[in-house]
């Protein structure tokens, strides 16, 4: 082989250069977002797998169910009802915002409005 | 071919003529089937019973949510009228931006002339100008505002009650335009903008933490309180009026509901009924 020493340089700095987001990662790795549990209770109003997937089709449908249909009842999970709302249902055992909701959003770099108009409950007394 | 000129006018006229009275008779003896056909092409209005071309009509609601608001009760409780806006106004989050510009009102005072223009103010007693006019949302049984929306983010429920879906109002302000009584409000500037020391600028009446605000460019106005309704209260201004029946509330088609009572024991009045909107405001002067 013909410049054995340039090659095989040039071929390491490629696959240096090409595998960086890699190395990058591997070094500058995000923490895994660790969620707040709620001290209240043990069950969710649905499974873990779906809310942690589906949690926002969920929160739509009970805004479409109460101020659409006026579908108001009280959701029971092992005999203790839960409001179908936000503010008033999911902020009652989740009810810090940056340690339950913003801790997945801000890794997953997505940015509801939720929060424009809602109010999580330490904001109360302002 | 040669055609005097005589013979083509005379041959034009009767083709036109025969051209007119072709398409009365097809629809005369095919009445059935052409308006069967155009439903058809309507696509939306499918399955509806057609209105007429022009006439917006939106159906009745069995259960119509109404309310009677006796100026005269008003007039003898000084600040009662006062006490109703603010109740409403701190129970919905309802800002004050201290300039008329920016105005955000769910319920509002006005005289009686800006109230009723179209009464006749010819030899008008000079003293009805003085009285407490409370003014609302009409919820109007025929609402032309949620017609209107190009999104539905505005609409009447089950209860006739013209409802906003403020997730999905994307500002337009076409049911501004459209409402007649003026009772829809913008959100021109951000009602949450705080102080350096986390306090909010606009909550006159202090937060209710109940109840969540609106952002900026959306439109708002009074909803008949259904958050209450649900857990049996009143709305926020029935219940401010306490015992002095100053404003009864219900359904106006149940005959056996005070409000039906009130209604037809009293002579009533509604702001602009000449609009066709049904509201289901009424006052007694």
């Amino acid at each position: 082989m013909y410049d054995k020493g340039k090659v095989l340089t040039g071929l390491a700095i490629f696959v240096a250069i090409v595998t960086f987001p890699v190395w990058y990662d591997l070094v500058h790795a995000q923490h895994v977002p660790k969620l707040e549990k709620p001290t209240l209770s043990k069950k969710c109003v649905a499974d873990i797998a779906y809310m942690r997937t589906s949690h926002m089709v969920l929160l739509d449908n009970w805004r479409n169910e109460v101020v659409r249909e006026e579908k108001r009842k009280m959701i029971d999970v092992e005999g203790k009802p839960y409001a179908k709302s936000l503010q008033m249902g999911c902020m009652k055992c989740h009810p810090d915002q940056k340690k339950f909701c913003d801790e997945c959003h801000t890794y997953a770099d997505v940015d509801p409005f939720c929060w424009d108009c809602h109010f999580q409950p330490q904001k109360e007394t302002k | 071919m040669d055609v005097k000129r005589r013979n083509f006018l005379k041959i034009a006229g009767l083709s036109a003529a025969a051209g007119l009275g072709a398409s009365s008779a097809f629809t005369q003896l095919f009445k059935g089937d052409a308006l069967a056909s155009e439903e058809g092409h309507g696509g939306e209005t499918a399955g509806h019973a057609a209105p007429a071309q022009g006439e917006h009509k939106a159906e009745d609601t069995e259960f119509q949510y109404g309310m009677v608001i006796d100026i005269p009760k008003f007039a003898a409780n000084k600040g009662l009228a006062e006490k109703c806006i603010a109740a409403c106004h701190y129970e919905h989050n309802v800002p004050d931006f201290g300039n008329p510009k920016d105005e955000i009102k769910w319920i509002w005072l006005d005289d009686y002339e800006h109230s009723f223009p179209d009464a006749s103010q010819y030899k008008r007693n000079a003293g009805l100008n003085d009285l407490p006019v409370l003014l609302t949302c009409n919820h109007c049984a025929n609402p032309p505002c949620v017609r209107a929306c190009p999104t539905q983010a505005t609409f009447k429920n089950d209860h006739g009650v013209v409802i906003m879906d403020f997730h999905r109002c994307i500002g337009c302000r076409f049911c501004m335009a459209a409402c007649p009584y003026g009772a829809r409000s913008f959100n021109w500037r951000n009602p949450r903008e705080q102080y350096a020391n986390g306090n909010y600028k606009f909550f006159k009446h202090g937060l209710n933490p109940n109840y969540p605000t609106r952002m900026r460019g959306v439109v708002e106005k009074c909803n008949f309180c259904p958050e209450r309704l649900a857990v049996g209260k009143p709305p926020a201004c029935v219940e401010a009026t306490g015992d002095t029946k100053a404003m009864v509330f219900g359904n106006i088609n149940d005959p056996n509901s005070e409000i039906a009572k009130v209604l037809n024991s009293n002579f009533t009045i509604q702001r602009n009924p000449a609009a066709g909107t049904k509201p289901s405001v009424f006052y007694i002067i």
